[in-house]
């Protein structure tokens, strides 16, 4: 099993609702977020794209946070999901340094913290909530290993890109293009 | 041209618009580290070479620094800390592939250490020093006997210790300023600059200040072997060392990179200590000053300008 999730940048219009559902769901303190929107605009005027990308964690399958990690808190759980334990974290910060997608953050409270693709909630069978929530439905979350999951399909289906692999993290977000 | 511009509606503490995860915390420690390193280097170095008598400064009293340095410097770690309390989750577990609980255990190792070989000498430092505790004579005695021991295993971990502090920084592939694998060497290097620095601070004679202003010369020299190494590594790689390289060929390190570490803290004391070889007096304050302005500017700029480093979308 291998959870990730695809995001289509065709159908994601950047209003944010995936930002502020993740950050009631998971009682995100006021000020943080762990997922944002990035706009880029490429070209030359008036030769002008325009793209929308819903980013959060990477769930990287070779994850550079949980390797320079010191006392393991930051670990991988069932389906490849990169979790922090904060009873083990002693807020050291190397984590947030090694992560190119820049997806952790410090915790007021001290730990560090990041999206969980809401494993809470999965467990229980339901969906991540920006997934839940996004009203253009341009997000799909599912086991990639699964090839009749809706994230597989439109895998196959789609043209898709993953950011920074250069980073050589094998991320786990593919943003169909 | 293609130009892309990215919006992003994050503003994370620390972490947005630029990395600021780490401060004045970790440059600080990673100078005292190295500097610890350094003096224990060559304090049990030359004890095991047989020149306890001939150079006591570096193998005498300069280590006596150590225990305080290095406290300082835990100090500074802890503070450095997001979970303070927690802190302990260090010492529950070793992880290879994290620099930072191998460098833990390192410091858990080398501090005791560094207390007891100072412990060792005090009494000859300190004439007039008094144990108050028949126990802690035993004790004093103990080690004295097993001193060979002791400068064996501090020659392994002292080493360990100067170049983990590079290390580190290196192991981060997300900033790529950091991720060039010269880092640790250059700040052994450093380190061994910074230690050797002290002992001719310290020593009032005149062989041994001859010595060690020899040798800082000749590690200078591999220091600025060793910067020229790394502009000539991540100029040769990927755009976005190429990137990195640019913080400091006209980037806003510039200055702080090219003056006060290179200049003030390696080619002008090294001139300074070729002309006192050459015969000319001049004050040993004055190099010693200018080598640890430089060693702590060091680790101040790389520390920074690797945080804004970054990859590119």
């Amino acid at each position: 099993m291998r959870y990730a999730m695809a995001i289509d940048t065709k159908k994601c219009v950047g209003c944010s609702d995936c930002v502020v559902a993740c950050q009631i769901e998971n009682k995100v303190p006021v000020g943080f977020c762990r997922d944002w929107i990035v706009e880029t605009t490429s070209g030359t005027y008036p030769n002008l794209e325009l793209e929308f990308r819903s980013e959060r964690c990477h769930h990287c399958a070779n994850a550079p946070c949980v390797r320079c990690c010191p006392t393991g808190a930051s670990h991988i759980e069932e389906g490849g999901v990169v979790l922090v334990n904060p009873e083990m974290c002693i807020g050291c910060g190397a984590c947030i340094a090694s992560c190119p997608y820049d997806a952790r953050y410090p915790h007021p409270d001290g730990y560090v913290d990041k999206c969980t693709f809401c494993i809470h909630k999965v467990r229980k069978g339901e969906q991540p909530a920006c997934v839940e929530v996004c009203p253009t439905n341009c997000l799909y979350f599912g086991d990639i290993d699964d090839p009749n999951s809706e994230v597989s399909k439109k895998i196959k289906k789609r043209k898709y890109k993953r950011l920074k692999t250069e980073a050589g993290t094998d991320p786990q977000l593919y943003f169909l293009i | 041209m293609e130009e892309e511009i990215i919006i992003s509606g994050r503003m994370n503490y620390k972490v947005d618009p630029t990395l600021s995860i780490w401060g004045w915390e970790i440059a600080f420690y990673l100078f005292v580290g190295g500097l610890a390193a350094g003096l224990l280097f060559f304090a049990s170095f030359y004890y095991l070479r047989g020149k306890e008598k001939d150079y006591p400064a570096s193998v005498k009293w300069a280590p006596m620094l150590t225990p305080f340095i290095l406290i300082l410097g835990l100090g500074a770690l802890f503070l450095d800390l997001h979970h303070k309390l927690y802190f302990w989750r260090l010492y529950t577990t070793l992880r290879i592939e994290s620099p930072m609980s191998w460098g833990a255990w390192t410091l858990m190792v080398i501090t005791p250490l560094s207390i007891i070989w100072s412990a060792t000498y005090v009494r000859e430092v300190f004439p007039k020093w008094d144990w108050k505790f028949q126990w802690l004579y035993d004790l004093e005695g103990y080690f004295i006997k097993h001193r060979r021991v002791l400068a064996w295993i501090l020659v392994f971990f002292s080493v360990i210790l100067g170049i983990y502090t590079g290390i580190l920084l290196s192991a981060f592939n997300a900033r790529p300023l950091w991720n060039t694998s010269i880092l640790g060497p250059l700040f052994l290097a450093s380190g061994l600059s910074a230690g050797a620095a002290i002992i001719m601070f310290f020593s009032k004679n005149e062989l041994e200040r001859k010595l060690f202003s020899q040798l800082d010369l000749v590690i200078i020299g591999v220091e600025l072997f060793f910067i020229i190494h790394m502009f000539m590594g991540l100029l040769a790689s990927t755009e976005v060392q190429i990137e990195a390289a640019r913080l400091f060929l006209g980037g806003p390190y510039t200055l702080p990179f090219w003056i006060f570490v290179v200049f003030i803290g390696m080619v002008l004391p090294g001139l300074l200590e070729l002309l006192e070889l050459r015969g000319q007096k001049i004050p040993a304050m004055i190099p010693v000053l200018l080598i640890l302005v430089g060693n702590i500017m060091l680790r101040f700029v790389i520390v920074y300008a690797g945080q804004a480093s970054r990859y590119l979308y």
